[in-house]
């Protein structure tokens, strides 16, 4: 176990885990939009920041990436994280000044859109977080998806902006975006997403379409589970 | 000259060449962008598939360095270097220049092929500033006068 003071609190935490976790752990909220459970963490979003003090100087550092420190003093509410967070919060709502995720957030964090940074017309809800691209890589194991260009181009899509062959249409990505960027269309047996249109599996007992064919042909593969015993919706089962 | 070979075989012979490992990628997307002067779909998605990386990873780097072009590029490619160096010794006067006497804009491939213009950062030479890299030549301290003497002995090699 690892001691260290956050807010004022003595809190311990286990050995190699993140500060995240620790701070939250001891019931203090903190801000966040790219940490995600299902996929290992990259510090992306920046709104995780916290102070730190080791010996007598203090840095601010991404809490979902910085590994617990006995004799760590944290704070959290210290008025330059609070400086660090609000800018942070600023920038993130001028890129996207149309996700209702950051717009609710920013009013909850008391930052108002700022008229010097101009707010940008034609970039959607991404914030270039990585989260979805992760996901398709880490958990699912197709990388569809991947962030191309960079600086002011870089945006998300499929290679050459094409209807992916590798894509199997699960919306984990869509899951995982944590501003709703990924447009996902579900109608009927059908199912859009990354401008390819997938055919959805009708369960054999409740008849709902409950899953992308691709993505039962994918798992079949991936399990040796043969597809017929994958045509039953996860309630029915 | 040589027989040409399709894109996909030319394409699997570079990858091999480097032991159809992940990590040379740039390696191998370097050298597929010097056989075939850019970087053209069908060699990529050859290339992820022998490297055994998602296509969406070599998009990736395909698309981050602007060292790599995904437009077919003229066979001469005319750097102009724009760097603050060459900047204040008239990069932009230079660029005046060959964008008059090649007729086209940076980032364009004149019509016969033959050129295409681009304009970088910064070369690394900047005590011969202003300079121009056509192909794999440096031409330090450029001025106007000289563009199309340049141009002219490039079009005469190549005839």
């Amino acid at each position: 176990m690892v001691n260290m003071i956050i807010d004022g609190k003595d809190v311990s935490a286990k050995k190699d885990t993140m500060l995240l976790e620790a701070i939250r752990g001891a019931g203090i909220a903190v801000p966040t939009l790219c940490a995600h459970e299902s996929i290992s963490r990259s510090g992306a979003c920046r709104l995780c920041v916290v102070e730190i003090k080791k010996g007598n100087r203090t840095r601010i550092v991404t809490s979902c990436l910085y590994g617990v420190e006995d004799g760590l003093i944290v704070n959290t509410q210290s008025p330059r994280v609070q400086n660090v967070r609000r800018l942070v919060m600023e920038l993130l709502l001028a890129r996207c000044p149309e996700s209702d995720v950051l717009r609710k957030m920013a009013r909850e964090m008391g930052v108002e859109p700022q008229a010097r940074y101009a707010a940008d017309q034609d970039k959607g809800k991404c914030i270039l977080c990585r989260s979805c691209v992760r996901v398709c890589e880490e958990v699912v194991g197709v990388s569809a998806i991947g962030l191309f260009s960079r600086g002011s181009y870089k945006e998300v899509g499929t290679p050459y902006h094409e209807k992916s062959d590798v894509c199997i249409g699960c919306g984990a990505c869509v899951y995982v975006c944590p501003t709703g960027h990924i447009e996902m269309l579900s109608t009927g047996d059908k199912r859009k997403i990354w401008g390819r249109t997938f055919k959805m599996q009708t369960c054999d007992k409740c008849g709902k379409h409950f899953a992308p064919v691709d993505q039962l042909k994918f798992i079949s593969k991936k399990t040796g589970v043969p597809f017929k015993n994958l045509t039953t919706c996860t309630e029915c089962r | 000259m040589t027989k040409p070979i399709s894109v996909a075989s030319k394409t699997k012979q570079i990858v091999k060449k480097h032991g159809n490992s992940k990590s040379a990628m740039i390696a191998v997307l370097q050298d597929i962008q010097e056989a075939f002067n850019y970087l053209p779909k069908e060699a990529l998605k050859t290339a992820a598939k022998a490297m055994n990386v998602p296509m969406s990873r070599v998009y990736e780097a395909a698309t981050f360095y602007t060292a790599f072009s995904l437009k077919p590029r003229g066979k001469h490619i005319v750097k102009i270097c724009k760097g603050t160096a060459c900047h204040v010794r008239g990069a932009s006067i230079l660029q005046d220049r060959f964008e008059t006497t090649l007729g086209i804009k940076p980032g364009q491939t004149t019509t016969d092929g033959k050129f295409s213009l681009e304009t970088v950062n910064c070369v690394g030479a900047c005590a011969l500033g202003p300079v121009v890299v056509i192909d794999t030549d440096y031409h330090g301290q450029l001025t106007v006068n000289k563009v199309d003497k340049i141009i002219k002995k490039i079009n005469e090699e190549g005839a």
